[in-house]
């Protein structure tokens, strides 16, 4: 029984035993790193990156992809302190929390049913569609602001919680779980639950590898694809909420930059596969982590800050090397115990 | 009776090609129905008609006297319809179980009942006499046990009408006797069978009825009593088909000599055989008796584990298939259309692909000889085509299978190595394409024929190799070899 789990989870306790690995191996060169404080901070972004990863993951599932995440995450970020500071643009007053929620998440959904109408109905490839989304939302964000940076300035403190806020935190001892992270897990559960447990996540895994045979089992393949495509763009368009949130500010022309490209990286270090079919929510959540530990461990480690990247995409790259050897190793195993 | 299925006028048209013109066709409860026609001539769209995968332009269709409109694959699953793919349709991502569900899961609120989908589909595959498991993932499976699935799948859905095109033509003997019996099995218990052939033995051993298309039309129907290979033959291609008796070639120097290889997939099996100059040499064996891999070891695609081989007395370690190439291989591969062509591309292309470095000057391709070596190989192999500007993919898969064989003739290859070289292909181009390896044997190439249909082995062998399991079972020369002396070897009944 354990090992029939293990076998079938063993990406994931892979990417988790790397994890591990990584902390253990900075922590023990630079104590600064053992620091509560230190680890509950990569926590936080884990959580903010990693509630990213698991969009990009449903998506990916469908052998497709969104690069369009990070421009939807500066529009979104934008747009929320713009209708909560100056209102929307039929009312020149401030939107109340749940208005500009519901704007949020309206757009978001109205992005991603575009993308999966292109992508369905019109045949075209997810990569091009999302590309093109990337421009068009970093430009809508540029002009609806004005290209001026938009923030929350000093007000909505008890808003802000939700993204610096801590749970259990104890006066002078424990600093407490940083809500992002609480988010992830709540989401990594019920992403989990959806792929594995229910009809439609079964259904997404199907097309995701074989979208004939599961148009001719009668799934509405098209119909889930755009369910993905909006799932997708609705933790994009929330995440940005919640990351300016974290940040207080945005500016239109950077927020977000290349965070699709983070999602993605978690997701498939996570374990999924490009070609479509293959995710499991645990170990999404372990390769957002990775990502983020590493790119705080390569600072401790005495990178310097210019270097940073080439460290992360030479680690990145490992890991996934590193991934398709013990997958060969694994074939071969069973190759080699059929033939005896 | 009233006819199960009745199909009246179905008309269909794809960008300009009539691939349905009026065709009628009655499935009767209780019966086996044989569908037969040179390619294009319309069995694959009839039968995507009736399962709702494409809509006819113009007729009706009625179920047990009931017009019906099959407007999707949905529909005709809920009638009772059930399609299996000669490409099979399984997610190899998922288990049995979840494949013979997808789509119909059981569920309460939106989750699937786990434990209720292994039960029904463990009782299925006892049904049928299957040995693997509800939970084993479709990608560990035979190509004979994923099909096994897909006719599990469709029992599941209380299928009456089993709808299989071309089902064995990637089954073994052993696999395609146990899909037999069982189709006999449903057929008693009044399920209607549809089945596509190529193969005339099958058809005459199982279907009680054949119906046959010509150009997109009825060519005729045969009942049980009148199905003969002439007559079938002459429905099928209104001309009657020469069948020449093979006389032996006169074998020259040795070509190609392997000894003790042996290959990954069975690291315990030594192989070693000759070929010679001018002879065409037949393998036969089962599917997975490891012909296929002995193939691509030879030609450098897998690394043999052990071995040497030697062509034209000169030994070759085959890293790549460039060293092959260069020592003087050809392979054209099982997998046609995803091996050994590309679909998309200009059949003059593909002809120069493998052959690139002749047709070049400092690197610059020089198209006026590519265009003038696929003229003539066109007329060699008599590919037919209106030009060799037109893509791969809009011939037949018998000119498809000429313009890969067309690639290596422009290196004049001395060994051949032919995999199921007429896998899906219909009956008046495959004796074109036995004419085309006779040629290339008395050109002088050694030639080794890898197939599965006895019947083809029979007619164009010199002498037949026979594997079983990995190993050599036997070699049989033109007077000693039969169907049961080949099938004795290949099932491991004689050593």
């Amino acid at each position: 029984m354990f090992s029939k789990f293990f076998r079938s989870n063993q990406k994931t306790f892979g990417i988790l035993a790397l994890l591990v690995v990584v902390v253990l191996v900075t922590s023990f060169i630079d104590v600064r790193f053992r620091n509560q404080e230190t680890l509950m901070n990569i926590a936080r972004y884990t959580g903010l990156f990693g509630v990213l990863a698991i969009g990009a993951a449903i998506v990916i599932v469908t052998g497709g992809i969104d690069l369009s995440m990070g421009a939807l995450i500066a529009l979104t970020g934008v747009m929320f302190p713009m209708l909560l500071m100056e209102g929307t643009p039929f009312f020149n007053e401030p939107a109340s929390v749940p208005v500009a929620f519901a704007v949020i998440v309206a757009v978001s959904l109205l992005v991603g049913l575009i993308h999966g109408l292109l992508i369905t109905r019109l045949n075209l490839q997810p990569f091009l569609v999302t590309l093109c989304g990337l421009f068009i939302y970093r430009g809508i964000a540029k002009t609806i602001a004005k290209d001026q940076t938009q923030g929350f300035l000093d007000e909505f403190g008890g808003l802000k919680i939700l993204a610096k806020g801590k749970l259990f935190a104890v006066e002078g001892g424990f600093s407490g779980i940083p809500y992002p992270f609480i988010f992830l897990l709540i989401l990594a559960a019920l992403a989990s639950v959806f792929l594995h447990r229910t009809v439609w996540g079964r259904h997404l895994m199907a097309l995701g590898r074989n979208e004939q045979a599961a148009r001719f089992s009668g799934i509405p393949v098209d119909r889930m694809k755009i369910f993905a495509y909006m799932l997708c763009s609705l933790i994009a368009g929330l995440g940005g909420a919640l990351f300016v949130m974290d940040t207080n500010a945005a500016s239109p022309s950077s927020f977000g930059q290349s965070y699709e490209l983070y999602a993605i990286a978690g997701a498939v270090l996570g374990g999924c596969s490009l070609r479509g079919g293959e995710c499991l929510a645990a170990g999404v959540v372990c390769g957002a982590a990775l990502v983020q530990v590493s790119s705080t461990a390569v600072l401790f480690l005495g990178v310097s800050d210019t270097s940073k990247f080439t460290v992360i995409g030479c680690f990145i790259l490992a890991g996934v090397i590193a991934d398709e050897m013990l997958r060969r190793l694994a074939a071969r195993r069973r190759a080699m115990e059929k033939a005896v | 009776m009233a006819a199960l299925l009745s199909a009246k006028g179905l008309h269909k048209r794809f960008m300009g090609v009539h691939a349905l013109n009026n065709v009628s066709a009655d499935f009767f409860s209780g019966e086996v129905v044989a569908v037969m026609g040179e390619n294009g001539a319309g069995k694959s769209t009839l039968m995507k008609a009736i399962a709702g995968v494409h809509k006819p332009e113009e007729g009706s269709i009625e179920w047990e006297g009931q017009a019906v409109d099959i407007s999707d694959v949905r529909v005709a699953g809920a009638l009772g319809i059930a399609f299996i793919h000669q490409e099979l349709n399984l997610s190899d991502n998922l288990s049995v179980a979840a494949n013979v569900f997808l789509g119909r899961e059981p569920q309460t609120f939106g989750f699937f009942k786990q434990g209720e989908m292994t039960r029904r589909t463990q009782q299925l595959l006892d049904d049928l006499g299957v040995d693997f498991k509800p939970d084993t993932p479709v990608s560990e499976l035979s190509i004979g046990h994923q099909q096994m699935v897909e006719i599990a799948k469709a029992l599941s859905q209380d299928a009456r009408l089993l709808i299989m095109d071309e089902p064995t033509s990637s089954l073994s003997q052993r696999e395609t006797e146990k899909l037999f019996k069982l189709v006999r099995e449903l057929k008693a218990r009044g399920l209607c069978i549809v089945f596509i052939s190529h193969r005339m033995a099958e058809v005459d051993e199982l279907a009680d009825r054949v119906i046959v298309l010509r150009d997109g039309k009825n060519s005729g129907e045969l009942a049980k009593t009148e199905i003969t290979r002439e007559r079938i033959v002459s429905l099928m291609v209104g001309r009657d088909l020469k069948v020449p008796d093979k006389t032996a070639g006169l074998p020259g120097e040795v070509m190609l000599e392997v000894s003790q290889l042996r290959t990954p997939r069975f690291p315990g099996s030594e192989v070693s055989f000759t070929l010679r100059a001018g002879e065409v040499v037949g393998m036969a064996g089962l599917v997975g008796a490891g012909r296929t891999e002995l193939a691509r070891a030879l030609f450098g695609i897998d690394q043999a584990l052990s071995g040497t081989v030697t062509v034209e007395g000169r030994p070759l370690v085959a890293k790549t298939p460039r060293d092959a190439i260069r020592a003087g291989l050809a392979l054209v591969p099982e997998d046609r259309k995803q091996q050994g062509i590309i679909l998309e591309m200009a059949i003059r292309d593909n002809i120069a692909m493998a052959g690139l470095d002749k047709f070049q000057t400092a690197g610059f391709a020089r198209d006026g000889d590519i265009t003038a070596t696929s003229n003539e190989m066109r007329t060699r192999l008599n590919i037919r085509t209106t030009d060799v500007f037109k893509a791969v993919g809009e011939l037949s898969g018998g000119n498809q299978q000429k313009v890969a064989i067309a690639k290596w003739l422009v290196l004049a290859p001395r060994v051949f190595l032919l995999d199921e070289p007429t896998r899906g292909v219909d009956v008046g181009a495959k004796s074109e394409i036995y004419s085309v390896v006779e040629k290339l044997a008395e050109e002088g190439a050694a030639v080794l024929f890898i197939s599965s249909e006895l019947e083809e082995i029979l007619r164009i062998s010199d002498r037949v190799l026979v594997m079983h399991e990995g190993r050599l079972a036997g070699e049989l020369d033109r007077a000693a070899m039969s169907e049961e002396s080949i099938m004795r070897l290949a099932t491991g009944t004689q050593h």
